[in-house]
């Protein structure tokens, strides 16, 4: 059983490990593996060295986080809603983030005021969809999803409506804030860390969530607490998304692909595939991040547009080759 | 000592006005059928014996403790159900399927052992469907499905059985084989409480019946003064012809 587990888990470890050595290694200056170990370890050229440790190596590491974080919240809302097309984004989280990245945009604040009013937009976006899914009744997760469908095409109306009435300068800025963009990212601790404490607070509710994952009468059957757990999945993947949005802003695919990807290849047991999605969302993430600013360098593409010319083709055939 | 007991209990059918309280008390080693028509509440007794729904008034009772101060994991290492139908979420295999079974028994931080499995594959063996362990639970049939819930509940290994309607979709020897399971468990000391259909098996199978009318009156005791020709016919509002075949009655719908 552990070796079940370990062979995967060892080899995405692997995979990760090289996507972040090769995000650090290539650039506008190449470096090599062997130049970057000595950079890690306080060696070489110093003008290499602010350039590896300061930019390139807090945005792998945020691109590393998100990417997990949306992996493993997406994983968590599909076990939740039980249903195989529920992504981080389905309950309209993105788009509470958006609003409120945007309106701090128009308002002309920057940096942390950006990331604050997002983080205040997802969890606003994610109390009302709650709350108007539970209505007088209790929640059902058909109930939850449509609720959140619809509050999303609301967002989606009202960012149209903000991008049309902002003034051309702002632009380009709000959309590549809305196609995902980790230039801004400076700091990877806070993501890294929720995500590592994530990992580590889901693995021993791995066979609650496969025990769920076949309905709730039959895990309440089986000794599983439901509605106890429905509200912790539930908490949680708000506040992974949340905290992925405000880092790099909303990034599609990664959240539904990847999940899906590591059920085709590695089964549904969640104790395998929550920590497969940290590693699998990250190093997807990394990769497509450092294609986004290497493709045409100098110029940076949106990391979103790259995830999904990645995530769909991909996805696509693991589906058609799946039984 | 009841392992299962009713106190004045009226379940909870959306609609229906009261009805009579049961107060049932259900002994190890016994087998109860649980007859009515179709909308009668059936399932929802099950399920409220199960804890999964709330009764509209009295109480359950599990081993003498209520099960409304219960955890779920404490039942559900006494108390076993087979769902009536069940929903497909995620593809899973047969094997995975009944090791579930072992749920309740294992710490979050455990993983199933050689034990679990050997339990889980002991359980197929008997459900005759262990020639089937890495198929996936979608790609089975309905008969084949309802061997591998009822071998999940096997894993689990309770002392009452709840089974809604256990020989759905089975072929006539796999009925048979579902019933002399049950007998078997009954016969280990556990106790079991099935909803069925067919009068034929609950005469040769069950020793008490409980029969639900729509109403919510209901009326329960050992099988021979509850299945009676007369009783039956008003309960299912059908007459009925009753033969004696290899010591049981068998009963068998007739027209007008």
């Amino acid at each position: 059983m552990l070796a079940r587990l370990g062979l995967p888990l060892s080899l995405l470890l692997l995979a990760a490990l090289a996507a972040l050595l090769l995000a650090l290694g290539v650039g506008s200056a190449q470096i090599s593996p062997a130049q970057i170990w000595d950079l890690l370890q306080g060696e070489g050229d110093a003008l290499a060295r602010t350039m590896v440790m300061e930019l390139r190596l807090p945005r792998a590491l945020s691109a590393f986080a998100v990417g997990g974080l949306l992996a493993v919240a997406g994983a968590l809302m599909q076990v939740l809603l039980r249903n195989p097309l529920a992504d981080p984004y389905v309950l309209g989280l993105s788009g509470g983030a958006s609003i409120g990245a945007l309106a701090a945009m128009l308002g002309g604040l920057g940096g942390l005021a950006i990331s604050s009013s997002a983080f205040g937009g997802a969890l606003f976006s994610t109390f009302l969809v709650f709350g108007l899914a539970h209505g007088s009744g209790g929640w059902t997760p058909s109930r939850l999803l449509l609720t959140g469908v619809v509050v999303a095409a609301g967002w989606g109306a009202v960012i149209t409506l903000m991008l049309a009435l902002s003034p051309a300068e702002r632009l380009p800025g709000m959309l590549y804030w809305l196609m995902g963009d980790l230039s801004y990212a400076r700091t990877p601790w806070p993501p890294l860390l929720l995500l590592l404490a994530t990992c580590v607070v889901l693995i021993p509710l791995g066979r609650s969530l496969n025990v769920l994952a076949r309905g709730p009468q039959q895990a309440a059957a089986l000794g599983v607490a439901v509605r106890p757990l429905e509200w912790c999945i539930y908490v949680a993947a708000s506040l992974l998304t949340a905290a992925a949005v405000t880092t790099a802003g909303s990034i599609g695919f990664v959240g539904l692909v990847v999940p899906h990807m590591l059920r085709l290849l590695l089964g549904n047991d969640q104790r395998l595939i929550l920590p497969a999605c940290a590693l699998a969302g990250g190093t997807l993430l990394v990769l497509a991040d450092t294609l986004a600013r290497t493709m045409i360098a100098p110029e940076q593409l949106p990391v979103g547009v790259i995830t999904a010319l990645l995530g769909v083709p991909t996805f696509l055939f693991l589906l058609y080759r799946s039984r | 000592m009841s392992v299962l007991a009713t106190r004045d209990l009226i379940i909870d059918v959306p609609g229906r006005e009261g009805g009579t309280p049961l107060n049932i008390t259900i002994e190890p080693g016994q087998v109860w059928g649980v007859l009515g028509p179709n909308g009668a509440g059936k399932t929802t007794l099950l399920h409220t014996l199960a804890g999964l729904q709330a009764p509209r008034s009295g109480s359950v009772q599990l081993n003498e403790s209520a099960l409304g101060q219960l955890r779920r994991r404490h039942v559900a290492q006494r108390l076993g159900l087979v769902f009536q139908d069940r929903q497909d979420g995620f593809p899973a295999t047969v094997l995975e399927t009944a090791l579930i079974g072992r749920h309740p028994y294992l710490s979050p931080w455990q993983m199933e052992g050689a034990d679990d499995y050997a339990r889980a594959e002991t359980a197929l063996e008997r459900m005759d469907v262990a020639h089937l362990r890495d198929r996936l639970v979608s790609t089975l049939s309905g008969g084949e499905r309802q061997r591998v819930a009822i071998a999940t509940v096997l894993t689990q290994a309770p002392n009452v059985w709840l089974a809604d309607e256990p020989t759905n979709h089975l072929d006539l020897h796999h009925q048979s084989a579902v019933m002399a399971l049950m007998a078997e468990q009954a016969a280990q000391g556990q106790a079991v409480i099935m909803c069925l259909h067919d009068l034929n098996l609950a005469a040769r199978w069950c020793d008490h019946v409980l029969l639900m009318y729509p109403s919510g009156e209901a009326c329960w005791g050992p099988r021979d003064s509850m299945l009676v020709p007369s009783a039956l016919e008003s309960l299912y509002r059908q007459k009925l012809a009753v033969v004696e075949v290899d010591g049981a009655p068998v009963f068998v719908p007739i027209k007008g």
